[in-house]
């Protein structure tokens, strides 16, 4: 069984007849109750629930505060390459983009990760675009083999691998992957993704299952808010951390909530998700799976971002750029999209140290 | 009590994962008397001053090391081994987890490690789901102690798991320590009145709202069930004594 029955079994669901008769008791009960099922995760993204937010918030930072206490981890990412035969609509890195085109060689690498650590981080992102010419799994390893000497935790957010593939980077010293599906919507997916190898809707899917069979740590998935209604969206990310939850046991799950933000290129997200629904969201996963990660990246405003601590999120980016070679270099490129929260990661950590809460820089030690 | 060759006087142990800041974790360590501090592998950052919560336990504490993050034996028995070569001595709490919902210990993976670990000389106290037969297997795999969980960990649920723990520590001749669920010093209070070795506690005192009185009180709790334990509670009545007894009749 793959994800994709759980897809299939609710894709044609009748979403606005169950919104219709969801009683606003149901969502109070639901809110108090202790295990909750897939359709009652679905009334707490509904509209009705909304007016609950601040009861869903109570819990959500009680269950957040007693499974992973007064802690925030920190990462950072790392631009490898931007290098991408995709035609993804709403990506800075649009094959058809005019834009510099660049990849880190070894010793740019070294200095990118002589700088990041000099912050203080042991846990790193590395991207790259989708170019198996260009990003080859055999680069992504050597540059695994750099960055080893300098962080405790290398998570990866490259094109979807084969298990085996997977398997290569783990032995390298690869512990983590983020993959986000974009958008569950099938029909919506094939239209934003007009060109190359990320056509193949399934073979995104899966990967962050065929991570866990080979044997990854942790694995963060997601949906890029604002390419379709976010309430259905939030759903099947849900659904899909769950199905990963209950079958790999021994993987930590995490999600993300990205929103759409400016980047090089004129797509107009297609749905606006509010601060307020973004909350929901937030607040419905935590409810759901109170033992899931939250991650939340410097998308979002520095401000916004301090509001969230304690209500759920579990790990921040810090310091973040999103160039290749944005953190030492001074030749720049083009990011992915904009970054909206500058701070460095000093100042993050004397924020949270200031809301009550510790900046945890290492959780894990290469083993 | 003497666990590993080292006379204990506190019988609080507790966790550091989940303070607001290692820096008050002495102030935590000197109220709530503990002398036991556990600490994961995967926090220590060497590389950070600050932050390295290492150079916040106190000399005088007891740094017991744990393989949180551990999915099998043979990580956990890796994590011990770059502990010990990192210098932060021989006691290890085997922590396995291969539920990441629960967080519950994976005894059979637990007892292996304990076996490799007690051999290489760590001092090895495992954290397990209570079950009499896998503390019998513990012990004979040198555990120098056991510790069975309360109820799962974070929850706060308190004693859950009483009836099991008892059956260990009636059987059992290694110290039984509760570690995971405790959420109030009262539970803590029963868990030495029944006769626990001692407790482990990190959740409850790190995410109050007030961690060193918190502290203060687990201490507090802790000592006071010990004291009632070795006084001999007194049996619990199901019936009044009645002044006219049924069996009044049997006069010789």
């Amino acid at each position: 069984m793959s994800f994709y029955q759980k897809y299939l079994e609710y894709k044609d669901f009748d979403f606005e007849r169950f919104y219709s008769n969801i009683t606003d008791n149901q969502i109070l009960s639901v809110i108090n109750k202790d295990r909750i099922n897939e359709l009652e995760f679905l009334m707490l993204l509904s509209e009705k629930a909304a007016k609950y937010i601040e009861l869903m918030a109570q819990k959500s930072k009680k269950l957040t505060l007693q499974y992973f206490g007064k802690v925030i981890f920190l990462y950072t990412p790392l631009y490898l390459a931007n290098y991408c035969v995709n035609q993804c609509v709403y990506c800075g890195f649009n094959i058809s983009n005019d834009i510099a085109r660049k990849k880190l060689t070894k010793e740019e690498l070294e200095k990118e990760a002589e700088i990041i650590s000099q912050t203080g981080l042991k846990h790193i992102l590395i991207l790259t675009g989708e170019s198996r010419t260009h990003s080859s799994v055999d680069y992504i390893k050597e540059c695994v083999e750099v960055l080893i000497k300098y962080f405790c935790s290398i998570s990866i957010e490259v094109y979807p691998l084969e298990t085996d593939e997977y398997r290569e980077l783990i032995e390298a010293g690869v512990d983590g992957l983020t993959i986000y599906q974009e958008v569950y919507n099938e029909e919506i997916y094939k239209k934003l993704h007009l060109k190359g190898p990320k056509r193949n809707y399934r073979f995104r899917l899966d990967a962050p299952e065929r991570a866990c069979i080979a044997g990854m740590r942790s694995v963060n998935i997601g949906a890029l808010l604002g390419l379709d209604d976010w309430r259905k969206e939030a759903f099947f990310t849900g659904l899909h951390a769950h199905y990963l939850q209950n079958k790999y046991p021994d993987t930590e799950i995490s999600v993300s909530m990205p929103r759409i933000r400016p980047h090089t290129g004129a797509f107009q997200p297609r749905v606006k998700v509010d601060d307020r629904s973004f909350v929901q969201i937030m607040l419905a996963f935590r409810l759901f799976m109170p033992r899931i990660g939250i991650t939340l990246s410097t998308r979002e405003r520095a401000e916004f971002r301090d509001n969230l601590i304690g209500l759920g999120v579990t790990k921040m980016s810090a310091g973040s750029s999103t160039e290749v070679g944005g953190h030492a270099l001074t030749s720049k490129t083009e990011g992915q999209f904009d970054i909206c929260d500058t701070r460095s990661v000093k100042e993050m950590s004397e924020f949270i140290y200031s809301k009550g809460y510790q900046p945890v820089f290492k959780d894990w030690q290469a083993i | 009590m003497i666990i590993g060759g080292k006379e204990l006087t506190s019988r609080l142990f507790i966790g550091t994962g989940k303070f607001a800041s290692n820096a008050i974790i002495p102030e935590v360590v000197k109220r709530s008397g503990a002398q036991v501090v556990t600490v994961a592998l995967r926090r220590m950052d060497f590389d950070s001053k600050e932050e390295n919560m290492l150079n916040h336990i106190p000399q005088d504490c007891i740094l017991m090391t744990n393989t949180s993050g551990a999915r099998n034996a043979d990580e956990a028995v890796r994590i011990a081994r770059i502990a010990r070569a990192a210098g932060c001595g021989n006691w290890i709490k085997i922590e396995i987890v291969t539920d990441n919902k629960y967080l519950l210990p994976d005894n059979y993976e637990t007892i292996k490690a304990t076996e490799i670990l007690a051999k290489e000389g760590f001092v090895v106290l495992p954290y397990m789901s209570p079950d009499l037969i896998v503390a019998r297997n513990l012990r004979d795999a040198g555990a120098a102690a056991v510790m069975p969980l309360g109820a799962p960990i974070g929850t706060n649920k308190g004693l859950k798991t009483k009836e099991l723990v008892k059956i260990m520590i009636d059987e059992i001749d290694l110290p039984i320590i509760v570690d995971a669920g405790l959420g109030r010093p009262s539970e803590a209070a029963e868990a030495m009145e029944m006769g626990a070795a001692a407790v482990l506690v990190n959740t409850a005192i790190a995410t109050s709202d007030d961690p060193v009185s918190m502290g203060e009180a687990f201490g507090l709790a802790v000592i006071a069930g010990r004291k009632a334990f070795l006084a001999g509670a007194p049996a619990v009545k199901d019936f009044a004594e009645a002044s006219s007894p049924l069996t009044g009749f049997l006069r010789s």
